[in-house]
C-alpha cells in the first residue's frame, strides 16, 4: 500500500513501459524545414497540417500545436502533442525582407516585429515540454551560432534531443557531416518535403522520447 | 571628431571583468556595449543558458531602423573528462565574441578559428 501512496498505478506502469504521453517541440533556425516537418507528421498520422511553409524566413511567428497526434512503432506508439515553433535567430533585419523577398516596408517591418516576438515565444516554451526535435538544414554547415546555443541550452535543462537532417533531398546536403557534428544526440537524416525517411525518423522518435523520458525519470 | 572620424571598437573583456558580474549583470553589460556599436570578445564566454536568455533580451531591445540584433560566434563548454566529472569540477564556456549585426559579420568557424568580417562603412554609434 505505501508503495502505492507515494506513486499512482499510472506512474509505475510509465516507468516500466515508457512514457505514453509527451509534449515534443520542433525547433531549430529560420528556413530549415520546421512547419514543413510538422505538416509531414502532422498528414502521415491525422491527415491535418500545420501551417503555411515559405521560402521568406520567419514565415512562422507564433507556435502552433497540434495534440495527442499517435505515432507508432510497431507494437508500440507514443501520443504526442506537436509544437511547431518560430525559428530562432539573433537578429531579425526588415530590410532583408525588402531587399531578399521583396516585400513592401510596412509588410517587412510588421513580419520583423512579429519575428522578434516569436523568437522569445519559441524561448519561452522550452520550459513546458518533454522532448525537442531539432531541425538542421543538412545542406549548411552545422555548427552556426544558434544550433549550437540551442543544444546547448537542451542538454542543460536534460530535454532528449533528436536532430532532423533536414532537405537530404538536395544534391549538396551531407548529413555526415551533422552526424559527425553532434555525436552526442541521434541524428535523423529526412527531406520533409518529400518524406524519405520519414519512417525512420517515426520509429526514433517513439523510442527515443520514450526511452529517454524514462530513463530521465528513473 | 565626426563619427566617421571615430573608427569601430574593438574590446577584449577579461575574464576577472566577466567574473565580478553577476549573470543578469553581464548581460545587461553586453547587451548595452554592442548597442552602443561595440565589439566585444570576452575571454570567458556566456553558458548556453545565458546565450539564449541573451537572445531574448535581444529580441526585446531591436529597434528596426538603429538596432537589429547580434552577431554572437564562440565556442561551447568543453566536455568535461569523466575525472573532472567526479571531482565536480565544470568547464567554463569559451572565448567569444559579440557584436552589432550590421556591423559583424561571422564568415567562417571551425574548432581552430572564428573567422568574422567587419562590414564596411559602418562607424561606432
Amino acid at each position: 500500500m505505501g508503495l502505492f501512496r507515494r506513486h499512482s498505478l499510472a506512474a509505475i506502469i510509465q516507468r516500466i513501459f515508457g512514457k505514453k504521453h509527451a509534449r515534443i517541440g520542433i525547433y531549430g533556425p529560420p528556413n530549415v524545414g520546421k512547419t514543413t516537418l510538422a505538416n509531414r507528421i502532422l498528414r502521415d498520422w491525422t491527415g491535418d497540417i500545420m501551417g503555411s511553409v515559405s521560402d521568406i524566413p520567419h514565415e512562422t511567428r507564433r507556435a502552433k500545436w497540434k495534440k495527442n497526434v499517435k505515432v507508432e512503432n510497431g507494437n508500440s506508439s507514443l501520443f504526442m502533442d506537436i509544437v511547431d515553433t518560430p525559428g530562432i535567430a539573433t537578429k531579425v533585419d526588415y530590410k532583408e525582407f525588402m531587399n531578399t523577398y521583396g516585400l513592401s516596408k510596412e509588410e517587412s517591418k510588421r513580419r520583423a516585429k512579429e519575428a522578434t516576438e516569436g523568437v522569445i515565444e519559441a524561448i519561452r516554451w522550452l520550459e513546458d515540454l518533454d522532448g525537442i526535435l531539432l531541425v538542421m538544414d543538412a545542406t549548411q554547415d552545422p555548427f552556426t551560432q544558434v544550433n549550437v546555443t540551442i543544444l546547448g541550452n537542451l542538454e542543460a535543462r536534460s530535454l532528449p534531443v533528436l536532430i532532423a537532417a533536414n532537405k537530404i533531398d538536395m544534391e549538396d546536403s551531407s548529413p555526415a557531416t551533422l552526424k559527425s557534428a553532434f555525436p552526442q544526440h541521434p541524428v535523423i537524416p529526412i527531406s520533409a518535403l518529400t518524406g524519405y525517411n520519414a519512417e525512420n525518423l517515426y520509429t526514433t522518435m517513439v523510442a527515443h522520447f520514450r526511452k529517454k523520458r524514462r530513463k530521465k525519470r528513473g | 571628431m565626426t563619427k566617421k572620424d571615430r573608427g569601430i571598437s574593438v574590446n577584449l573583456i577579461s575574464r576577472q571583468k566577466l567574473e565580478e558580474f553577476s549573470s543578469t549583470e553581464k548581460l545587461k553589460f553586453i547587451l548595452k556595449e554592442v548597442q552602443n556599436g561595440k565589439i566585444l570578445v570576452l575571454e570567458h564566454g556566456l553558458t548556453p543558458m545565458e546565450q539564449t536568455n541573451l537572445i531574448e533580451r535581444t529580441m526585446k531591445e531591436i529597434k528596426q531602423d538603429t538596432f537589429i540584433g547580434i552577431e554572437m560566434e564562440g565556442y561551447a563548454e568543453d566536455r568535461p573528462t569523466f575525472i573532472q566529472k567526479i571531482l565536480g569540477l565544470i568547464k567554463k564556456p569559451r572565448m567569444t565574441v559579440i557584436g552589432p549585426a550590421d556591423l559583424l559579420k561571422t564568415i567562417r568557424k571551425d574548432t581552430d578559428m572564428i573567422q568574422t568580417m567587419i562590414i564596411p562603412g559602418k562607424g561606432a554609434k
